[in-house]
């Protein structure tokens, strides 16, 4: 439901046309990771540690290489040595080194001439182990006699006495605790947790790579971030960023899963040692769920203080996220700044630990701690709302955040829409519909900052005056569709006569990946700058053709005319006409931007669900669903809505279903589809959207990044609605049948 | 282990492949026909974004072996429409932005045609729950669901 008033001043922003790549995508022809290949070209096979925590005491690769066929093997000892921080741990988590510290921890890789080949090769690769003791759970790898994950981790912020696989301590406040909770009516206090799940892409990850003796290369990889990738691998193999040339593929899906890499340096380090042959790996579904990146699992503290009524005087939260065995990869920062973000708390207190476990790599994924954060904030937001009989709407009202409030994080907030998206629910059918017995309604709302980051774009102008855009943040929900429809907006001209192109790192300047929420904001924003360069462009060509200065030349329409009366009479000179003639009135015209750019406005949500429970069985059905949440301006709102209803689904799996599941011997019970179950259709309702728009000054066009926000209400917006069902207060993850039958059990 | 020669028809078209009895016939697909509009997302039958028609009869081409197809029909995403013409279901699907990333989109299409001709006008939960073998992770099946029910509207307005 776009506010017409603010949309109706543009001819394409805020349309819904086809988006470009529909055709290729319903016809089976676009290509994804596993796609691709080249001649000459052999399949590798990855051997994974079946321990979560084991010296490696030998590897013996010979039966394999003997084997007709089988071209090369690579272990950890075939990658530089010297690494340090982040290169180090990317490297680790490639190859295990000493140590597999997961199960599922990669130790070797082998290229044969068929995949079935390389698949026996595999088996042939005999590892010697000595098994180690291990730690899965966040708490017990917390405490002091924990086995030592990687020795020495900590740094400067961690106090003495901390256990072992601590890294890291946070801690940022303002204010005075005792006297806010001192002011409130009602203080509680209690212990959430959630488990790691993970982004569960339907792509597997999948490259193919190719690296000559001289360190050249080049991938075909799908990716969040072409210029991550080559980085990255760059970095673990030792070899020249720039020598690396990265392509791309279509993207089978992300969320922050692939801004980062996992296997994709083996095909490189493969190929150059079977002498620049090109070299395919595709994981297995098993390989990612065992061996990429889910999300932290967590355990939380909350305590608030509220007055009767509603007002919040004090809050305070410690996070423990474990996100697997090396530091910095737990989301536990973002969490706690996360955490009150929705909030104008005057007595603020946060911290949070880092903690290393015999669990994979976490990687981002969407909105990475705010969904964790909100689980804990929002459930104990309700449980006061509900003690003192308040509307969880009116509270977020009289508690939010709105324009100038300092946030809980830090700076002051410009213009934000939290307050709309709330009066939104409170306004929508759904938070009046009739509840019947066994049914409940949860409300929460959530909050994403959104990200800028490096950008470079390059618009080009064809000879027939239709345009061409280069972008390096790849598409992954229809940002060609919204770059296209921003694109026609600024010159003037159809969506029909752009095309925009997701480019190999070649092709631009250094670009972050599709993270962050960022793709339509940062993307967008560098293309109108470019766009506006080829513009001034046009019109000095204009003004040499009617021989006035540049100056009195403007842009309308698609074509450059006159300013004013002073300016001349002359017909308007279109696009068309421009580009016709510009190899003869000073060459191609194009236009190009690159910046980091700030400005990228925070996007908050709220929604609304409906839930029956079975009090037989503790089986939660969602009855109904509504996202309302602040886009700023959406460009193309059929995939602003398909972002809001994606983010709630995820957030409902995590909610009630999925849930990473590690037995006794520290392996992972659950990693195929059947077991990780994630939401299937028959399992949801439509999803209600709302799409909320508050213009971003800090986007020509408006807007904010409308990603990542979406997956972060639904996880206590449904443990809400399970508690006004059932009065069971479900403060674990996930509330699966078992898990809910037990709470309503024991409350009889 | 040697290969053991197949002939089928896929999309109407006789083909021939030696496939290993270890291959499925989504590989036989994939990397002897080149039709890679079918997709891998797990190798287990759980997520059906390799779904393809085998004698009339909607499978999930990872758990057929290649050599069983000797002699079979075999549709797939490729031979949904005709060359040059798209399906209802095509059409809708993108009209709809009933795609996201797009990897799971042809196994949704082949299985909803399949619903289609089975049911030419199902309910909302009928498609939801003959849908719920193929996984979709980023679109939350509103826009996917409201396709197939326009699709479904549209061929009966045709038929």
């Amino acid at each position: 439901m776009a506010k017409d008033e603010i949309t109706k001043e543009f001819k394409w922003i805020g349309t819904t046309p086809d988006r470009p790549d529909g055709l290729d995508k319903v016809t089976g022809r676009a290509r994804y990771g596993a796609d691709f290949n080249l001649p000459n070209m052999l399949y590798a096979a990855v051997v994974r540690s079946p321990h979560a925590h084991a010296k490696i005491l030998k590897i013996d690769a010979s039966k394999a290489l003997a084997m007709k066929g089988v071209k090369a093997v690579v272990t950890r000892a075939d990658l530089p040595e010297g690494l340090t921080g982040e290169d180090l741990y990317l490297q680790e988590n490639t190859l295990a080194g000493e140590k597999a510290l997961y199960d599922g921890h990669a130790v070797a890789a082998v290229a044969a001439t068929s995949q079935l080949l390389a698949n026996d090769a595999a088996k042939l690769i005999e590892v010697e182990y000595e098994v180690l003791p291990h730690v899965t759970d966040v708490d017990k790898a917390m405490a002091k006699d924990a086995p030592v994950i990687l020795p020495d981790c900590a740094d400067h912020t961690v106090p003495e006495g901390m256990g072992p696989n601590v890294a890291r301590m946070i801690e940022f406040g303002r204010g005075d605790l005792d006297a806010g909770y001192a002011e409130a009516d009602l203080v509680h206090e209690q212990s959430y947790t959630t488990e790691a799940t993970h982004q569960g892409y339907i792509e597997p990850h999948a490259a193919v790579g190719q690296m000559g003796s001289d360190g050249k290369g080049e991938m075909w990889v799908c990716t969040q971030g072409q210029w991550f990738i080559r980085k990255m691998c760059s970095a673990v193999l030792g070899t020249d960023p720039a020598q690396l040339r990265v392509t791309p593929s279509e993207i089978g899906g992300g969320f922050g899963g692939k801004t980062t890499i996992f296997m994709e340096p083996l095909p490189l380090a493969l190929s150059k040692k079977a002498g620049g042959r090109p070299v395919k790996l595709v994981m297995s579904r098993s390989d990612v769920l065992r061996a990429t990146g889910p999300t932290a699992s967590a355990s939380m503290d909350v305590k608030m203080g509220m007055k009767k009524d509603g007002t919040i005087t004090a809050a305070q939260v410690t996070f423990r996220m474990q996100g697997g065995p090396f530091p910095g990869a737990s989301p536990v920062g973002e969490a706690l700044s996360c955490a009150f973000a929705c909030y104008d708390i005057p007595n603020l207190m946060h911290v949070g630990y880092e903690v290393l476990a015999n669990r994979p790599k976490c990687a981002a994924y969407r909105a990475p701690g705010s969904p964790m954060a909100a689980y804990a904030v929002e459930s104990m937001v309700d449980e006061l709302c509900r003690e003192l009989s308040l509307d969880p709407i009116d509270v977020r009202l009289k508690n939010g955040v709105k324009e100038g409030s300092r946030a809980s994080y830090g700076p002051k907030f410009k213009t934000i829409g939290l307050a709309e998206t709330l009066e939104a629910a409170k306004s929508h059918p759904n938070y009046a519909v009739a509840l019947g017995p066994n049914q409940g309604r949860g409300v929460a709302s959530g909050f994403w900052f959104n990200h800028g980051g490096e950008t470079s774009v390059s618009l080009a102008i064809s000879e027939d005056g239709t345009a061409q855009v280069s972008v390096g943040t790849p598409d992954i929900g229809g940002s060609r569709a919204s770059i296209a429809l921003m694109t026609a907006e600024t010159l003037g001209i159809p969506y029909e006569n752009v095309r925009v192109n997701i480019v190999e790192t070649g092709a631009l300047g250094v670009n972050e990946p599709t993270h962050g929420s960022r793709a339509t904001f940062a993307s967008g924003k560098a293309m109108w700058e470019a766009a506006n360069q080829a513009i001034k462009e046009m019109c000095k060509r204009a003004a040499q053709k009617w021989d006035i200065d540049p100056e009195a030349v403007t842009w309308k329409d698609g074509a450059a005319h006159p300013a004013g009366d002073n300016a001349g009479q002359f017909e308007p000179m279109s696009i068309k006409e421009i580009a016709a003639e510009m190899g003869k009135t000073g060459g191609p015209i194009s236009g190009h931007h690159e910046s980091t750019p700030s400005g990228a406005g925070p996007s908050f949500g709220t929604h609304v669900v409906d839930v029956e429970v079975d009090p037989e069985t503790g089986r939660v059905t969602v009855l109904r669903y509504l996202v309302t949440q602040d886009a700023g301006r959406a460009i193309h709102p059929q995939y602003v809505e398909g972002q809001y209803q994606g983010g709630a689904a995820q957030g409902i799996g995590w909610a009630l279903n999925e849930g990473y599941i590690y037995g006794e011997d520290g392996r992972l019970q659950n990693s195929v589809f059947l077991d990780y179950r994630v939401p299937v259709a028959s399992d949801l309702p439509m999803i209600d959207t709302v799409i909320v728009e508050v213009p971003n000054p800090g986007h020509p066009f408006g807007v904010r990044g409308v990603g990542e926000t979406g997956i972060t209400p639904p996880l206590p917006a449904i443990a809400n609605a399970i508690h006004a069902a059932t009065g069971a207060r479900l403060r674990a993850l996930p509330m699966n049948p078992p898990a809910v039958l037990a709470a309503i059990k024991a409350m009889a | 282990m040697s290969k053991m020669h197949v002939t089928a028809t896929v999309n109407g078209d006789e083909v021939e492949f030696l496939a290993d009895p270890r291959e499925t016939l989504l590989d036989c697909l994939r990397d002897h026909l080149d039709l890679t509009g079918s997709k891998e997302g797990c190798g287990t039958g759980d997520c059906g974004a390799c779904s393809v028609m085998l004698n009339g009869r909607l499978v999930p081409s990872c758990l057929v072996l290649g050599v069983e197809t000797d002699g079979a029909t075999i549709e797939t995403i490729e031979g949904m429409a005709p060359e040059g013409a798209l399906h209802p279901l095509q059409r809708k699907f993108i009209e709809h932005a009933a795609l996201q990333c797009g990897f799971c989109t042809p196994g949704f299409l082949v299985a909803a045609k399949a619903l289609l001709e089975k049911n030419p006008d199902p309910s909302e939960s009928e498609i939801r729950y003959w849908l719920a073998g193929n996984l979709c992770r980023c679109t939350g099946y509103d826009k996917i669901v409201r396709a197939v029910q326009d699709a479904a509207a549209e061929m009966r307005g045709a038929a």
